[in-house]
């Protein structure tokens, strides 16, 4: 389907001034929140009830962590460059910043890679624990593991935006990375979110 | 867009909203015979337990797919057929707002509903842990046979069929907000798209949680993770498995579990009052109070899933809030009730068949309303909840109510899909060995539960005093065999008349909304060249226009 068929099955008013895309885009954002925090007040439910949680120095390295943090969220605001360099019409800018997030975005998987390795070197597994309470490891795995998906499959989508912006001849399409960078401001809050429940109390 | 020329673009993988729509329908209707069959199956052993046909254990995986099978992939299939069948054509656009997203959504529940009946053919056996998965039942492989690979694929069927859904409900929602036509206003809605828009919105919200819960437990499955299992004995073994919780699962199931009752009964019930006025021809009563309820239903379902887990030793405060909050349901749910009731009151009824459906709805609402009082009240659900009055009562709102309205739905709206219509004196037999078995087994069901007779029992008669309870099981099984034989006059019905029913022309109930502006069937795009504009809402019945009683929504002049 070409974009110029589209616009032609286009009609109809656009609640909050917005395009269907972003509304679809939005709420997709809700619903995959309410899937983290469906995960989430299952963590809570479990360590409240846990009388053996480790202490958050047990296995984790708050430094790693807070470079991850800073690494993870300076990659949202070369997100929110590329959509503005975009909306200005600059490709060369646009493409640069989306390099950029990459970067960041690809930078964080490896340092969470490590940050696995490291803690499964501490003996932790999703049903073994040598510090505590076995939950806990099993749910540092899957709301991590969930939350490195969710980056994985960002850096994909925005690989080929970028892709397909390579050329001149390609449309800038604004409306696009703005869309995809909805998606990877979202991820990156939820890791805000994951770092406090997990790694600051 | 162009239109397909080919049968596969046409038929199979069609990005046509219309297509997608009559696809789902056929799916839900295949899942049905199965999902019936399995009834009967559970209905011949209740009645005649001593027989030796079935197995324990296949009794159980029995009733577990026959829940699951009807609410997943009967009940809400046949509703996102209707749904996407409708939403394009009453909001006045060409399609959905992302049709090839939309196809992928059907062709994502196809390989789940697969998935599901091939768990009959795994080792063990179907998933027999019910409809509702509790763990440990469905997470230690030893507890029951069921629990094997059988449970894994319904876990993964279920998971497609929440992709699915997702996909559809973005479609479904997006169409709405911002596909209407020019004029068509939020309360100029057909409240119709009302259900639809405040359902969608429900089960984008609900089934996220439930998605969690699937994944934990596919983890304490196969991951050697605790996540709902706590140390435990089974068949007279001490198990260490973990300090995880089951009532956790509980909750996060019923998180769903019951916003996905209003999920698949509100739209039924939107619907009834967008075929009601065609044949009372008159407006219907309250739209405006009966929008509003619908938010309020919407909102207050989300906050009262723990009705269902009174038995579960929570907190009696917290017992105590689901209570009132459950019971404070009941009055938007009765604006919504009393006004269908309104809506008829002195109407001169045209005869039809549609109408017929939509009495027995609303009769059916009262009834299933009336049960829902002693199960949201924690004193008294305490007694009902282990018996054959729970099962009543859930066949009755989420069985009854949505059947019945399903197919006004397909009696009214099936000359729009296939331009001619569906043979009368088939449809009023049809309806009356639907209608008749339908409420009487549920209600005889509602009086075996007050007499105390167990539910999830493969064989009631070990217990003495279901003696008097027993006198109900042989009837109750005779008719839902009426019933389910009754179901082949539809199908030969809708088959037949695909080709040699009555030609139906545009609008042959002569009613307001924006499907009937166009040719039935509606052609490629819906609408010929210009979109309808609409002027005025969606119930203008009752006015003089001619030698017509009713005014369109798109008809230019009076607003």
């Amino acid at each position: 389907m070409t974009t110029q068929t589209i616009d032609r099955w286009r009609n109809g008013s656009s609640p909050w001034g917005h395009t269907w895309q972003k509304n679809m885009m939005w709420w997709f954002i809700v619903t995959d929140g309410i899937l983290f925090a469906g995960f989430l007040c299952g963590y809570a439910y479990a360590r409240q009830g846990s009388e053996a949680w480790p202490a958050t120095d047990v296995f984790f390295s708050v430094i790693l962590l807070t470079v991850m943090t800073f690494v993870l969220i300076t990659s949202s605001a070369t997100m929110a460059c590329a959509v503005a360099a975009s909306r200005a019409g600059d490709r060369l800018a646009t493409r640069k910043f989306m390099r950029y997030t990459l970067a960041g975005g690809l930078g964080f998987l490896l340092m969470q890679a490590y940050e696995w390795w490291s803690v499964i070197g501490a003996g932790l597994r999703p049903g073994v624990n040598p510090n505590g309470d076995t939950l806990f490891g099993a749910y540092f795995f899957l709301v991590t593991g969930f939350h490195g998906t969710h980056v994985l499959l960002g850096l994909i989508v925005i690989l080929v935006a970028y892709l397909r912006r390579r050329n001149e001849a390609a449309p800038l399409n604004p409306d696009g990375i703005e869309l995809v960078g909805l998606y990877w401001h979202f991820v990156d809050l939820v890791w805000v979110v994951i770092f406090g429940c997990f790694y600051l109390i | 867009m162009d239109e397909p020329r080919s049968f596969w673009r046409k038929y199979v993988f069609s990005v046509d909203h219309k297509m997608i729509g009559i696809q789902y329908i056929v799916l839900a209707i295949l899942m049905a015979l199965v999902a019936g069959g399995l009834a009967l199956m559970i209905r011949a052993q209740l009645a005649w337990p001593n027989t030796g046909m079935f197995k324990p254990e296949a009794y159980l995986s029995y009733v577990t797919m026959h829940g699951t099978l009807m609410v997943f992939f009967v009940i809400s299939p046949a509703i996102s057929g209707l749904a996407n069948f409708l939403l394009p054509l009453q909001v006045g656009t060409r399609d959905m707002a992302y049709p090839v997203l939309n196809m992928l959504s059907f062709w994502t529940i196809v390989p789940g509903a697969l998935l599901m009946i091939a768990s009959f053919f795994m080792p063990g056996g179907a998933a027999s842990a019910g409809w509702t998965a509790y763990p440990p039942l469905s997470a230690v492989e030893s507890v029951n046979p069921g629990s094997g690979w059988g449970q894994t694929l319904w876990l993964l069927g279920m998971a497609l069929f929440i992709v699915s859904f997702t996909m559809g409900g973005l479609n479904f929602l997006t169409t709405i907000l911002n596909m209407r036509a020019k004029g068509l206003s939020m309360m100029r809605l057909p409240l119709t798209v009302w259900g639809f828009l405040v359902s969608t919105v429900l089960g984008l919200l609900a089934f996220p949680p439930l998605t969690a819960a699937a994944i934990m437990l596919l983890f304490d499955r196969h991951g050697n993770t605790s996540f709902f299992l706590t140390d435990m004995v089974v068949n007279d073994q001490l198990m260490a498995l973990g300090n995880g919780t089951p009532l956790l699962f509980q909750h996060m199931f019923w998180f769903l579990g019951h916003p996905e009752v209003y999920v698949i009964v509100l739209p039924c019930v939107c619907m009834m009052f967008d075929i009601i006025p065609a044949f009372t021809r008159r407006p219907v009563f309250g739209y405006r109070p009966s929008v509003y309820s619908l938010l309020v239903v919407g909102f207050l379902s989300m906050i009262v899933w723990g009705h269902h887990m009174f038995v579960t030793g929570m907190n009696p405060w917290v017992g105590k809030y689901f209570s009132v909050a459950t019971v404070i349901i009941t009055a938007p749910f009765s604006v919504l009730g009393v006004n269908l009731l309104a809506s008829l009151w002195r109407a001169k009824l045209r005869p039809g068949v549609p109408m017929l459906w939509c009495l027995a709805v609303v009769s059916a609402i009262g009834f299933g309303g009336l049960g829902g009082l002693f199960l949201g009240t924690m004193t008294s659900d305490i007694y009902f909840h282990e018996t054959y009055f729970v099962v009543g009562h859930f066949h009755l709102m989420i069985g009854t109510v949505t059947l019945l309205s399903i197919f006004a739905a397909i009696y009214y709206w099936y000359p729009k899909m296939f331009g001619r219509m569906l043979n009368e004196k088939l449809g009023r037999w049809h309806f009356w060995l639907t209608a008749l078995p339908m409420m009487s087994i549920f209600i005889l069901m509602h009086m075996q539960g007050l007499g105390g007779m167990v539910r999830r029992t493969f064989d009631t008669s070990v217990y003495a005093y279901n003696e008097t309870n027993a006198a109900l099981t042989i009837p109750i099984t005779i008719l839902a065999t009426a019933l389910f034989v009754g179901q082949f006059l539809f199908l030969f019905n809708a088959i037949r008349s695909v080709r040699h029913g009555e030609e139906a022309g545009r609008n042959p109930w002569q009613a307001t909304t924006l499907e009937w502006e166009t040719e039935s069937p509606a052609p490629h795009g819906n609408f010929g060249e210009t979109l309808p504009t609409v002027h005025r809402w969606a119930y203008d019945y009752s006015v003089e226009d001619g030698d017509r009683d009713y005014v369109s929504q798109a008809a230019e002049g009076r607003a």
